[in-house]
């Protein structure tokens, strides 16, 4: 089944052979579907369409279903993401510390919109609920990285940081 | 290894190991070593302390003085002056924190404040060392019911105690596992729900970060106390280092045989496994957790039944939070009278809160619940960091927001709601008077929009409904009778929403029509005329062709 692959070649069946083996020991059925997805996610970057049918077949799961839960949790996207994914936090206590500048100065610094992704595919740019670093507030993600009492003024210090 | 005649305690957690928490304890080890100290003091990592704003912090015991803001560079002469001069450096110390509370303490009422029982570990002990724990009396608790108390004393205890969920509907915890308990069947789960989703809550994540095994004992007597053999917790995908901490507790609870088949040789078999997350909010409430757990999409579940009856996989299962069972060794090894003497009879002990805005000491707090939002603010909080109280938001996004004449109400479900407002999951938001309520209300609406799972129709139109009406009164364009309609709206919800996330803008909106209408007028523009609905047929006709 490892080679049933229809994307354009921008993934390889190595990425393909190392999902086989983390669902190897996954019993069928949707038990261990969100386990799988979020590993799916990790090794392709994205979850596009041939991946949630590849997953559905092997779990023997409708691609309905794969797809529902897909779009139903934040984590995963279908769209393919720049190398880096900015998350701001708009939760409130990020709000009240001064968040919404800090979404603007990105979105000028990178010129994209909330949801967009630079065309070089650096950044993408996003917000999430609260991570739990309020203490921190103003908190931006950048990958797993939590970067806290983020400014206007630090940022370009800190995008300088990913390549 | 001679005994060590100090230690150093550095905090690590999520926060501070983004900091370089780690890079400085490295240092302090390397540096102490090489002043010939390295057998006389010894370095620690640990959970937080409580202070979420002081930087990097470690305390030097046994004198329990704790040092803030630390970087690498500043480690030499730290070292230099502290353990090799013997002169505290005052310039770092931070004044006047809560961190290892003095029992002596007395609030501003002159009330004594009653030491800590869910952090009582945390910033104090390394929480990777099983062995740590145990030697402050971890495990007593599972000790002690295994041999001398039945399953059912176990509940009963718990019940007399008056333990109410800290999971935000404060609903008996006791009461809640003798549902679970009373059924026969051949396999029961406890979950303890760590997906902690509420904006500016993360008391949950710092009690695993710092004091993971209590989490896991709460839930082994849980499970024994339930007659369940398997627990899961669940934690939100973001905590990786709540994820790292309570796996390996779980690893070291099993290598010592406290976890897993004939746990002390009592014949109670116990296991737990980590479940993560993958992100939406309404996966926090039981049922919805216990679909995403099954591997669904996380929407809720029409209750009854209820979880107690058919829960995860159909089987019985006992859902609560983190907190909560952190409370419960406490209480099987110090008995229900002990806890139940502690804060406001109605809800007895401690509550664990996060405090955070514009004040000048924000971070992780245990205090009885006696004490009110004025003591946290002046006693915890050290007062608003720049301008005046205005408002607090309390319990998160889905709280209600307070004005100064709510300052002196005990913060506890009864004192609350004999106010018309709810306690909710343990944060805390002080706002001074540059936060205008109809933006604040905006970027609560916000936040709820984005959450809304889509599955009902009330929720979802209402969501984007309350979104622009908000957006309409921040731009200082609102209707008349924008206010109203708001209003409706949310008490609409609140009835007719098919799960509590639908039902939850209903606090923070009428809270705020409740405290500052004059404000949320100001929002208004009396000349706006409303313009038709569209929805008219000639519309729709001029829409399909
Ligand atoms: C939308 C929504 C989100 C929730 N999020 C959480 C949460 O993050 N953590 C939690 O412990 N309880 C949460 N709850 C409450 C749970 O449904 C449940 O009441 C709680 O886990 C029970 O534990 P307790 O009895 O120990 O409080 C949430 C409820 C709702 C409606
Ligand atoms: S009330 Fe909202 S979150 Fe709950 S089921 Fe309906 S749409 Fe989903
Ligand atoms: S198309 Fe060849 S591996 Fe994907
Ligand atoms: S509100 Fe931003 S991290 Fe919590």
């Amino acid at each position: 089944m490892a080679n049933t692959c229809k994307c354009e070649g921008n993934c390889s069946s190595v990425v393909y052979q190392e999902l086989d083996a983390f669902m190897a020991d996954c019993p069928k059925g949707r038990d261990k579907l969100i386990p799988v997805l979020q590993k799916a996610q990790e090794l392709f970057g994205y979850l596009p369409v041939e991946v949630q049918e590849y997953v559905a077949k092997a779990l023997e799961l409708p691609v309905s279903e794969v797809y529902g839960v897909v779009t139903f949790y934040h984590y995963f996207t279908m769209e393919p993401r720049g190398r880096h994914t900015i998350n701001v936090c708009l939760g409130t206590a990020c709000y009240v510390r001064g968040a919404k500048k800090i979404v603007d100065a990105l979105s000028e610094n990178l010129n994209i919109k909330m949801g967009g992704t630079t065309e070089d595919r650096r950044f993408s740019l996003t917000t999430q609920r609260c991570f739990g670093a309020c203490g921190l507030a103003p908190v931006i993600m950048i990958n797993d990285d939590v970067h806290g009492r983020v400014t206007p003024k630090k940022i370009a210090g800190i995008l300088a940081q990913y390549e | 290894m001679a005994k060590p005649r100090a230690y150093v305690m550095v905090s690590v957690d999520a926060d501070t190991v983004v900091i370089g928490a780690r890079e400085v304890k490295t240092r302090l080890a390397a540096e102490i070593g090489t002043c010939g100290l390295g057998e006389e003091i010894r370095v620690l990592e640990t959970g937080s302390f409580g202070p979420s704003d002081a930087g990097i912090v470690a305390a030097v015991m046994p004198e329990g003085l704790v040092y803030g803001n630390l970087t690498p560079e500043r480690i030499p002469q730290l070292v230099e002056e502290h353990f090799v001069k013997g002169r505290p450096v005052s310039a770092w110390l931070l004044a006047g924190e809560h961190i290892l509370p003095d029992p002596e303490t007395t609030d501003s009422r002159g009330q004594q404040y009653f030491g800590r029982i869910v952090l009582d570990n945390c910033g104090r002990i390394d929480p990777d060392s099983i062995e740590e724990y145990i030697a402050n009396d971890g495990y007593f608790a599972l000790g002690k019911a295994l041999t001398e108390m039945t399953p059912e004393a176990v509940v009963e205890e718990v019940k007399d105690s008056g333990l109410r969920g800290r999971g935000g509907a404060g609903f008996p915890t006791g009461l809640k596992w003798s549902f679970c308990a009373s059924e026969k069947a051949d396999m029961k789960y406890v979950i303890c729900n760590a997906d902690e989703g509420e904006p500016g809550t993360f008391k949950d994540r710092l009690i695993m970060e710092g004091d993971p095994h209590k989490v896991i004992e709460g839930m082994a007597l849980c499970g024994y106390a339930l007659g369940a053999t398997q627990g899961y917790v669940y934690i939100r995908g973001e905590y990786k280092l709540s994820i790292e901490r309570i796996r390996n507790a779980i690893e070291a609870a099993r290598e010592n045989g406290l976890l897993g088949k004939d746990i002390m040789g009592s014949g109670f078999d116990f296991d737990i496994a980590v479940k993560i997350g993958a992100g939406a909010y309404v996966c926090g409430e039981e049922t919805a957790l216990i679909e995403s757990m099954e591997g669904k999409r996380g929407l809720p579940r029409v209750k009854p039944p209820f979880p107690a009856k058919a829960g995860f996989r159909g089987k019985p299962t006992n859902v609560n939070n983190v907190e909560t069972l952190a409370n419960i060794p406490f209480i099987i090894r110090n008995g229900a009278a002990q806890f139940h003497g502690i804060g406001d009879p109605g809800t007895p002990g401690t509550k664990v809160y996060t405090v955070l805005g514009h004040i000048n000491r924000a971070g992780l707090i245990e205090v009885p619940t006696s004490v009110t939002l004025r003591d946290v603010l002046e006693d915890y909080a050290g007062g608003m960091r720049s301008g005046s109280f205005k408002m607090a938001q309390l319990g998160g996004t889905a709280g209600d927001l307070l004005d100064a004449s709510m300052l002196d109400v005990p913060l506890n479900y009864d004192s609350l709601a004999k106010n018309g407002h709810s306690l909710g999951s343990g944060a805390i938001l002080f706002m001074n008077e540059t936060i205008k309520v109809c933006d604040f209300l905006h970027a609560c609406m916000k936040f709820f929009a984005h959450e809304s799972c889509g599955n009902c129709n009330p929720c979802r139109n209402g969501m984007a409904a309350l979104l622009e009406l908000t957006a309409r009164l921040k731009k200082g364009e609102g209707y008349p009778g924008d206010i109203a309609l708001m209003e409706e709206l949310v008490m609409g919800m609140q009835s007719i929403a098919f799960c509590p996330l639908g039902q939850s803008p209903a606090a923070p909106v009428l809270s705020a029509v409740r405290y500052f209408r004059d404000e949320l007028h100001a929002g208004i523009n009396v000349d706006a005329v409303r313009p038709r609905p569209e929805h008219t047929m000639r519309h729709l006709m001029k829409l399909a062709s």
